[in-house]
């Protein structure tokens, strides 16, 4: 992992006077994931989405990507969850084909957009339980 | 599509990794209006952008540069769309590798940062920008100036300047727009070009821009930006990929707009 990551990971840790504890967790579960992908050359953005999503609920957070860039989409969740998803929408609301990954309190998506414009990150809990998210982005 | 993957992507193979979407229904009018919208992850940086426009071939970063624009503004928000301006110009530094660059920009967005009076947190990033410029170190340079624009804003919200935060965000995208249809003019090819389309973030912005507080929103420069991203906002909206001409228009309308913001003028 870069180091640039372990310092993000450092500094949601610190923020813990600004956000919940859970979702400084959550962030850090994400920061992990997205981490990952940094090993394959991918830039993390520096900023994210954290908040609870309540039991039978779905947060959809919109999103604007560049035709060209690939993007890797990274959610972590505290405290956590049994299973939940992450995927993709195009600007209408149509379902995207994504690359995903699900591993219990962290989850990815994958995408190349071909044409710029806005998209939809939709995080789902599966097992219906509430938990706190945290939503990060990495691009290249 | 495929992602070339690493080791840890081989790892993940192994725990749990797929194609396709698990839920094949559309989303619903309603749940799109209702989306989550924020500066922090609706807008994206000019990295992100000027990442898309490198792809086609090789951009003459250098030549994208602008000559150096005044530091001594009083009107806030002059002051924070120019900082937004100047966050851009750093990333185009940083993309064209120009070390004595990034450090004069960081100085001038330092400048501009403490005319905002954002805290000393901020301030303290100038020598880290000194120093990963010293040391070419690129892609520390790229993450410590998105850095340095979230703790901009951050300490924006802090202070309850939370309507300018929107004025550093638009400087930056309104900048970046102007290099990469500057660029796209300069060589067109309908791989570049198609990164221009971002109707629904100038919306968002333009949302934003309408929420500021009543008197902010009558002062004369966020007025006029006001009224021309309404122009704008056509100029990003094609289907799929701009021609040539719609391309020159909206760098035309992108230079207009900028030239207004870095005009030195001390009337508010």
């Amino acid at each position: 992992m870069k180091i640039s990551v372990c310092i993000l990971i450092a500094s949601a840790l610190l923020l813990r006077a600004a956000e919940t504890d859970s979702q400084v967790d959550a962030r850090k579960v994400a920061l992990d994931l997205a981490g990952a992908f940094s090993n394959d050359g991918f830039k993390l953005r520096d900023g994210h989405w954290s908040g609870p999503i309540k039991k039978g609920e779905q947060a959809l957070v919109a999103v604007n990507l560049y035709a060209g860039n690939q993007y890797w989409f990274s959610v972590g969740a505290s405290p956590t969850t049994k299973k939940f998803t992450v995927q993709l929408f195009d600007e209408s609301g149509k379902p995207l084909t994504a690359e995903s990954y699900e591993d219990e309190e962290k989850a990815a998506a994958g995408f190349a957009p071909t044409i710029s414009g806005q998209y939809f990150v939709a995080i789902t809990p599966a097992d219906g339980e509430a938990s706190t998210y945290c939503l990060v982005y990495s691009y290249k | 599509m495929v992602f070339r993957l690493g080791t840890f992507a081989i790892a993940l193979v192994a725990v749990s990794f797929c194609m396709g979407a698990t839920d094949s229904r559309s989303l619903t009018s309603d749940q799109l209006a209702k989306a989550i919208k924020s500066d922090t992850i609706t807008i994206p940086t000019p990295g992100e952008l000027f990442a898309a426009l490198e792809k086609p071939g090789k951009t003459d970063w250098s030549g994208q540069y602008r000559g150096p624009i005044p530091t001594t503004f009083s009107n806030r928000a002059q002051i924070a769309l120019n900082l937004g301006g100047l966050i851009a110009d750093g990333f185009i530094a940083v993309e064209a590798q120009d070390s004595q660059q990034v450090k004069n920009i960081g100085a001038d967005i330092l400048k501009l940062a403490k005319a905002l009076g954002v805290s000393e947190n901020v301030l303290g990033r100038g020598k880290s920008i000194n120093d990963f410029a010293e040391n070419n170190q690129w892609e520390a340079l790229q993450e410590e100036l998105e850095a340095t624009q979230n703790e901009v804003k951050s300490s924006m919200q802090s202070n309850q300047d939370q309507d300018y935060v929107i004025l550093v965000s638009l400087g930056g995208w309104i900048r970046g727009t102007q290099v990469v249809s500057g660029s796209v003019v300069t060589n067109y090819n309908d791989a570049s070009a198609k990164v221009l389309r971002q109707p629904a973030l100038v919306d968002y912005i333009q949302t934003k821009v309408k929420e500021m507080s009543p008197e902010l929103q009558k002062d004369g420069l966020v007025k006029s930006v006001s009224d021309q991203l309404a122009g704008i906002e056509k100029l990003v909206t094609f289907s799929g990929t701009p021609t040539a001409e719609e391309v020159k228009k909206l760098n035309e309308a992108v230079t207009k707009l900028m030239g207004e913001i870095q005009n030195k003028r001390d009337a508010k």
